[in-house]
């Protein structure tokens, strides 16, 4: 006996066995919740809490923790561990937004999230008047902020830094770091014809069709004096300096001066590309400095013949796009009160200090970048507080993902050679201000 | 009798069936001659597909022996041998071990449950005769077909509302819900295979048709339990989502799940090394014992059965 | 050809002449024992379906409140979400995403079948060390997708195994058939040894004195390959190519851990209805998950339509000459 009967009329009972279980699906879900005013509402409740990140291996977060409730039995913070991969872990905050769940009190949000998180209504507003906020370097406070209002506390700061071979600039009768990219093509060309930078390119950076390419591609634009989205929260990136911006990087993969294979690198390529002598200049972030410093592995070529400048620009240094996490009060949370005093003093300067010297953690506090000490212990340090000083957020888009999204989209196609730069910029150009045009 | 079978499936050939499907499923070596079993284009065969099958493994578990310093060697063989990727997956603060428990307990329970329903169900639609059959089989297929992915969330919004969050069902019934349609549709084929003469015979032997159902029918289609068993247990040791959304206490979170919060030692760092020994860790037991409980389960449902 | 290849029964007529007195009963009976599937089906996937459905017609707008800032969605019912798929900018990923949906499942599908098929022929035959085989099939089906998805990601990258071992350049991540490739050779990799173990269960059940009638008859190997392996393990394997169907054109994790989130090459309909929810347009990520159910019902069907699958009626039907 074959199947006889027609297959829709048995669609069509398949799909009435599971509406009887569709009767459940009336209790479903509501629209959005709207939030409220300007001020923000008072965050009460004490009691335990918990802090939804991705793990830490250095251990340094537990003892932070341990101190924590060694001075606050009854308001103890658990660690709630997310997967290590970005994405995931904004995918299980928004399902924990959508679920209205208790189980994240405080949100560990990458830089980039804030705006959306703020506009759902997803994190708390925070009170600016009990954080130090003069003492936070000032492009890091807007990553914090949206509608001119605080939604999280800063964190964890990031900038970019060029990382330059010094033992073949040396060689190659270079005596400083260039400062705009003919300066670097030119030095890059004097190392190239040396022996020791034979089969080398000129410059790595993060090109791989994901995150970072909007890094790179908003870095490449805002230090040739273009904009992505400009202040009025306007796109703006069809224009003759933006072009300039994407054209250093096409035409750097065409003329080899960036090797093809950069096509596929996020920062740990970039890193090892660095390292194992494919390229003379990279742009990354500061991590991998104490990195590639102690690394006594075979691929590295470089240990103790590196340093860093502040990025190239088109006729002068660069402006970096900035990295890093702030700290959020999920909405759906209880003891609220516990989780302000808690992010407090979490971020408090003698707290980033740790994270700084136990993680090489870029602080949120620009004193402590002055700190001599520390500055020995990190020579990169008064770099990298210019780079961030000078850096440009990412626009703040509540569609951040679209946004990003329709960025590496064209980037990569004129990168890659299947768009013009021209045309690459028109299109993202439309795309943007349709994506903004729904925030209004 | 009308409910005999016709001409040609005779009494004699269905006994020799359930006896060769038993040696077949126990592994006996009886008639082991029957084909000219070890033709050395049989041993071509065999080495190819030992080789396709192990060699991207091979690459696993050299990956996870090198030294962390190493780990972007392309070397055959990796020199100095390190159990650092091992230790660090095993590291106190992961709680590896235990999520390997988890993961144990939750794949087994699913297995177990699925096979217990899905054996039921299999046997309903493959001997009984009655309305909305085929409506059944088709509501049951239909359920494969919509995007798990596209279930998470309103799954996890029914589990919020009960309170499932941190528990085992939460990720049980989701596993024996992704397994069961396959379950079922095995299973089905495979008893519709079996000879109905036999059970009949058994009952009139005097058995009830419970027993006859399992000393008679189980034994015979004990590959197909068993395919069905490894096939679900796999799957449910395996699934990652479901059991991340689910979970946020670490003591309830499973292997997969844990080896994804895995970090290198420093930002961006991916742990490869790490997640590769954690591969091999959750890999190589599945495989050993799966090849254990071949020998078990499949004495246990032949025990009894077509002497 | 013998006439042994009839053997096993129709069952299906064999519940007799007691039938019409005991029809209803039986209904119960069946109802009674298939409540706990039905049961647990309709709880864990048919009411997220039923409410995924509900959702694919919300239409939702999203506004933002000029002076707070806040979201401030209208919706109602209607079907722009279905809309989006035949006009507008999502059309074009929509349709990419289809046809790579298609090609990995048919391409995919059809490697697996014949090399799953040899696996299951191989590992039928009696040798020494057969555990070891058996062992080695196991592996690439046990190991997690994500895992396996790094590990291909590892072996594919600029400076991995595969360029080396093949003496090529090619930078396999990046968009491209490349890309398309890298993730049909993993997935091909994986879910062979599904097909391979379903159809080995499927040959287990045939009678060794068939072959050996089919040998007196001087029946070569293809054609006992042809004419009594492949009807006789045609229900096992039918249930295997069809589930692997069913799975395949939900490919989610492969593309997504090998290559990357959305990457046009391999973008499938399930990794870009997941792109849509994650940026919270959950009306049109159902809607799309709605078709992709439709198209794989089609699929489905025509399938067993074609192949004649035995799924509902009897086993193994007679070979008729």
């Amino acid at each position: 006996m074959r199947i006889k009967r027609s297959m829709a009329r048995r669609a069509v009972a398949a799909l009435g066995v599971l509406a009887l279980a569709g009767s459940l699906a009336a209790c479903g879900d509501s629209g959005d919740d709207s939030a409220s005013g300007a001020k923000p509402d008072k965050l009460t409740g004490v009691g335990p809490i918990t802090l939804a990140t991705g793990k830490d291996t250095t251990g340094t977060l537990n003892e932070i923790l341990a101190e924590w409730n060694k001075a606050h039995p009854d308001q103890k913070v658990t660690l709630t561990e997310l997967p290590e991969d970005a994405d995931q872990q904004r995918q299980q905050m928004v399902q924990n937004a959508q679920t209205k769940s208790d189980a994240y009190t405080i949100l560990n949000l990458d830089v980039v999230w804030t705006s959306e998180f703020a506009a759902n209504g997803w994190v708390e507003q925070l009170p600016e008047n009990e954080f130090a906020m003069d003492k936070y370097l000032a492009p890091v406070v807007k990553t914090a902020k949206y509608f001119n209002k605080l939604y999280a506390a800063p964190y964890a700061s990031d900038g970019a830094l060029l990382y330059y071979r010094t033992d073949l600039l040396k060689q190659a009768g270079v005596a400083k770091p260039p400062t705009t990219w003919d300066e670097m093509k030119a030095d890059c060309a004097k190392v190239l014809k040396l022996p020791a930078g034979k089969g080398m390119s000129c410059y790595g950076g993060q090109l791989d069709k994901y995150e970072g390419l909007t890094v790179n591609f908003s870095e490449a634009v805002d230090s040739a004096g273009g904009e992505v989205v400009g202040s009025d929260g306007k796109p703006n990136v069809n224009t003759p300096e933006a072009k300039k911006g994407l054209d250093f990087l096409v035409d750097g993969v065409k003329d080899k001066t960036i090797p093809k294979d950069a096509l596929t690198w996020k920062e740990e390529e970039t890193r090892r590309g660095f390292e194992s002598g494919k390229v003379v200049f990279a742009r990354n972030w500061p991590y991998i400095y104490a990195l590639m410093a102690n690394k006594k592995d075979a691929g590295n070529k470089v240990a103790g013949k590196y340093n860093v400048a502040p990025i190239p620009g088109l006729s002068g240094p660069g402006k970096g796009t900035l990295g890093g996490h702030n700290l959020a009060i999920s909405k759906f949370a209880k003891n609220k009160k516990t989780a302000l005093d808690f992010i407090k003093w979490f971020t408090s300067e003698k707290n980033e200090k740790t994270w700084l010297t136990k993680n090489s953690q870029a602080p949120v506090y620009g004193s402590l970048y002055d700190d001599p000490a520390l500055q020995k212990q990190f020579p990169y340090l008064s770099t990298l507080k210019q780079s961030i000083e000078k850096a440009e957020p990412r626009p703040a888009i509540v569609n951040y993902g679209d946004a990003t999204a329709a960025i590496e989209e064209q980037a990569y196609a004129a990168i890659s050679g299947s768009k013009s730069s021209a045309q690459a910029l028109k299109d993202l150009q439309t795309n943007l201000t349709k994506i903004t045009s729904k925030d209004k | 009798m009308t409910s005999l079978p016709p001409a040609g499936a005779s009494t004699p050939l269905a006994g020799a069936l359930a006896a060769d499907a038993t040696r077949a499923a126990t592994g006996l070596p009886v008639k082991r001659t029957r084909r000219a079993g070890a033709s050395p284009w049989a041993y071509a065969g065999i080495t190819v597909i030992v080789i396709y099958c192990l060699a991207p493994f091979y690459w696993m578990v050299v990956s996870a022996l090198r030294r962390p310093d190493d780990q972007f060697s392309n070397q055959a063989f990796p020199w100095p041998i390190s159990l650092a990727n091992f230790e660090s997956a095993f590291k106190p603060s992961n709680g590896f071990g235990r999520a390997l428990l988890n993961s144990l307990v939750v794949a087994g329970l699913t297995t177990i449950l699925t096979l217990v329903i899905g054996i039921t169900a299999a046997y309903v639609l493959a001997r009984l005769e009655f309305r909305f059959k085929n409506v059944i089989l088709a509501a049951i297929i239909a359920t494969s077909m919509f995007p798990g992915i596209s279930l998470l969330v309103p799954l996890l919004k029914l589990f919020v509302s009960i309170h499932w969050i941190n528990t085992f069902q939460a990720m049980i019934l989701p596993s024996m819900s992704f397994a069961l349609p396959l379950a079922v549709f095995n299973l089905t084929a495979f008893f519709k295979q079996m000879p109905f003469a036999l059970e009949e015979a058994a009952q009139i032997d005097g058995a009830s048709p419970m027993q006859a159902f399992r000393k008679v029918i189980l034994p015979l289609a004990a590959p197909g339990v068993f395919t069905t068993a490894i096939l679900t247990f796999i799957a449910a040791w395996n699934e990652f989502i479901i059991a991340l959304s689910v979970t946020n206490k670490q003591d309830m979170r499973t292997a997969p799940v844990i080896t994804s919060l895995f970090t290198g030692q420093y930002g961006y760092d991916q742990p490869f090394g790490t997640q590769m020994a954690a591969g091999v860790v959750v890999t190589i037991p599945l495989v050993i014992l799966v090849l254990f409980f071949q020998r078990r389960i499949v004495e246990g449902l032949t025990s009894g059965g077509v002497k | 050809m013998t006439t042994a290849v009839q053997a096993p029964t129709p069952p299906a007529k064999a519940v007799g002449p007691m039938r019409q007195d005991r029809r209803r009963g039986v209904g119960r009976f069946a109802a009674l024992l298939l409540s706990p599937t039905v049961l647990v089906l309709a709880l864990v996937i048919g009411y997220p379906i039923v409410s995924a459905l509900r959702l694919s017609f919300q239409v939702t707008h999203q506004g933002i409140n000029p002076t707070t800032g806040m979201v401030e969605n209208t919706s109602h019912v209607g079907l722009a979400n279905y809309a989006g798929i035949f006009s507008g900018d999502s059309a074009s990923q929509f349709w990419n995403a289809f046809w790579n949906t298609t090609t990995f499942t048919v391409a995919g599908v059809a490697i697996e079948t014949v090399i799953g098929v040899a696996m299951a022929l191989i590992m039928h035959k009696a040798f020494r060390g057969r555990g070891i085989v058996r062992a080695s099939v196991l592996v690439p089906w046990a190991i997690p997708t994500a895992i396996s998805g790094l590990l291909w990601k590892w072996i594919f990258q600029s400076d991995g195994i595969a360029n080396t071992v093949l003496h090529t350049h090619v930078l396999w991540t990046t968009e491209g058939f490349h890309a398309w490739g890298a993730v049909l050779i993993a997935d091909v990799w994986k879910t062979a040894p599904f097909i391979g173990l379903l159809a080995l269960a499927g040959l287990q059940v045939i009678p060794g004195e068939v072959y050996e009638a089919a040998k007196v008859d001087g029946s070569g190997p293809w054609r006992t390959f042809f004419r009594i392996t492949l009807p006789l393990a045609r229900p096992a394997l039918v249930v295997a190519v069809l589930f692997r169907m069913l799975d395949a054109l939900r490919m989610f994790d492969l593309p997504f851990v090998l290559i990357g989130a959305h990457k046009h090459s391999v973008e499938t309909l399930s990794t870009f209805a997941w792109y849509e929810a994650s940026n919270l347009r959950y009306g049109t990520a159902a809607a799309y998950s709605t078709v992709l159910f439709l198209y794989i019902a089609v699929v489905a069907f025509v399938f067993v339509k074609v192949l004649g699958a035995d799924l509902i009626g009897r086993g193994v039907e007679g070979k008729k000459k």
